[in-house]
């Protein structure tokens, strides 16, 4: 379970998170959805450490996290995987190697079994054969596969995503869709995903939490939001289906 | 009166805040430097990327420098009969000084904006992020080995752009100018000592430490994306020759 407890965040004059409240149940996939810029990455990199917030609590399994030092910080993290929104693979490694540089730095693990992996997790996402394939020579969604693949590569219990569809065609946007669905059924890990595509969210999310100004403003399944009479809701699913 | 305070304190605030950024680095770099786990093969990388690859740019620097300098002092020597001095006064330059610095300036060039423009680009590219989410500190993985790459491989290429200066000067003083070799070589050991090289190469390990320490912090803090990047590297090449030719002048003056 994740717990954020009245988070606060201000970049100069600016408040970008204001005493947000919001829990995340284990084992579901729970997207965060709100206008661009409405602080959704911010949100995101707080849960994992990379931004610490000016008040409030982030509670990971029992842990909190918000003062802890790097060497401590580093511990919890391994219990994260995270997919940027253009994937933020190394690009001077292939394809096979970004895979791996998790394992190698954290998993006691003999060549082969590291290769082993690696080609488990490249054909879990569909990239059989692009083990050698540098980076640039991907496109767009075999790049958040490639990126997908790095990020469950130590198995972990929580999995956070940047955005995994934007920048996709339709077709390629419902296919990250389908992986996403189909890894967390096969991992039984926690999702987070943020994203402003509705479409996208109504299909992979068991919960949406909607960020608007700061806050959390609402809170349910796809078919609660969907009926919901929380006018920044309805705006915001209507505005975007037009 | 507050606005003009204001407009007129904001360069020394900025100053400031620099100098406090890249302190903070140095700190960090430090104390990650002794902690596990230790990368050698990163550091090994490094040093060859700053080191073996540098050879090829040091030795024509190198070369040049030792053979312009001997063609200059010839000249002015001959005034007053004194061209027996050209080979002491070419090795004590190249030791002491020219090697050191040229070196320090063609490595900054080279590798010190290619690690700012690497560290800029993997940092819009939310790379040094991803680093930091797998639980391996960008600092320890990205900066430490780069700087102690930098510090261990400066001093071995002063040592190669001193030698092949001096063979230069030694090629054009003796074949060229027609300098008795004897008397080259015997000014070069009678005058040189052994710690004006030493002293070289410590001053060399200093330029390391600069150009690998700022090259990375404009890296790290590079924000905006292509253009953000660019202006990372070209501040890190102007900061680190800046510095580098303001820390000869004090070196030189506690050393000699």
């Amino acid at each position: 379970m994740i717990k954020l407890i009245k988070i606060t965040k201000s970049f100069n004059s600016q408040k970008v998170l204001d005493e947000l409240d919001l829990n995340i149940d284990s084992e579901k996939i729970t997207v965060i959805i709100g206008q661009s810029g409405g602080g959704k990455s911010v949100l995101l990199k707080h849960i994992i450490g990379l931004i610490r917030p000016d008040s409030g609590q982030i509670i990971i399994d029992g842990i909190d996290i918000t003062n802890l030092n790097d060497k401590k910080l580093n511990e919890v993290r391994k219990k994260f995987g995270m997919l940027f929104q253009d994937a933020a693979l190394f690009d001077s490694m292939t394809v096979g190697e970004n895979v791996a540089f998790p394992l190698n730095e954290h998993a006691r693990l003999s060549r082969k079994e590291v290769d082993k992996i690696v080609n488990e997790k490249l054909n879990l996402v569909g990239l059989e054969n692009m083990t050698h394939k540098m980076p640039s020579e991907l496109s767009g969604g075999m790049r958040k596969r490639a990126g997908l693949a790095r990020a469950i590569a130590l198995d972990p219990k929580i999995v956070l995503f940047d955005e995994p569809t934007t920048g996709l065609d339709p077709i390629m946007r419902e296919s990250i869709d389908e992986l996403i669905v189909a890894t967390q059924k096969r991992t039984k890990a926690t999702f987070i995903v943020i994203s402003h595509d509705i479409e996208s969210t109504f299909r992979i999310a068991h919960k949406v939490a909607m960020l608007y100004q700061g806050k959390i403003v609402a809170v349910g399944t796809p078919d609660e939001m969907r009926s919901s009479n929380n006018s920044f809701v309805k705006r915001f699913i209507k505005d975007l289906r037009d | 009166m507050i606005r003009f305070l204001e407009f007129a304190g904001r360069p020394l605030v900025f100053f400031v805040e620099e100098c406090g950024r890249i302190m903070l680095l140095l700190l960090s770099t430090i104390s990650w430097m002794f902690r596990p786990p230790f990368r050698f093969r990163v550091v090994f990388r490094q040093m060859e990327f700053v080191g073996v690859n540098s050879v090829g740019v040091v030795l024509i620097t190198g070369a040049f420098t030792g053979m312009v300098l001997a063609l200059q002092t010839y000249h002015g020597f001959k005034m007053f009969g004194g061209e027996s001095l050209v080979g002491s006064t070419l090795a004590l330059a190249m030791t002491r000084e020219l090697g050191p610095v040229f070196t320090a300036l063609m490595v900054t060039g080279r590798v010190g904006s290619a690690m700012a423009a690497e560290l800029g680009t993997m940092k819009v590219t939310e790379q040094i992020d991803a680093l930091n989410t797998m639980s391996v500190n960008s600092i320890q993985y990205l900066v430490m080995p780069r700087i102690i790459a930098a510090i261990l491989m400066l001093p071995v290429l002063t040592i190669i752009s001193d030698f092949v200066g001096i063979v230069g000067g030694y090629f054009v003083g003796v074949n060229l100018l027609k300098i008795n070799s004897g008397i080259f070589i015997a000014k070069i050991i009678d005058i040189v000592e052994l710690d004006d090289i030493f002293n070289g190469l410590i001053k060399a390990a200093f330029f390391g430490f600069i150009l690998s320490l700022i090259g990375c912090y404009k890296g790290i803090y590079t924000i905006g994306g292509a253009e953000g990047v660019g202006r990372a590297t070209t501040q890190s090449v102007v900061l680190s020759s800046i510095l580098i030719f303001i820390s000869d002048y004090f070196l030189t003056a506690v050393m000699f």
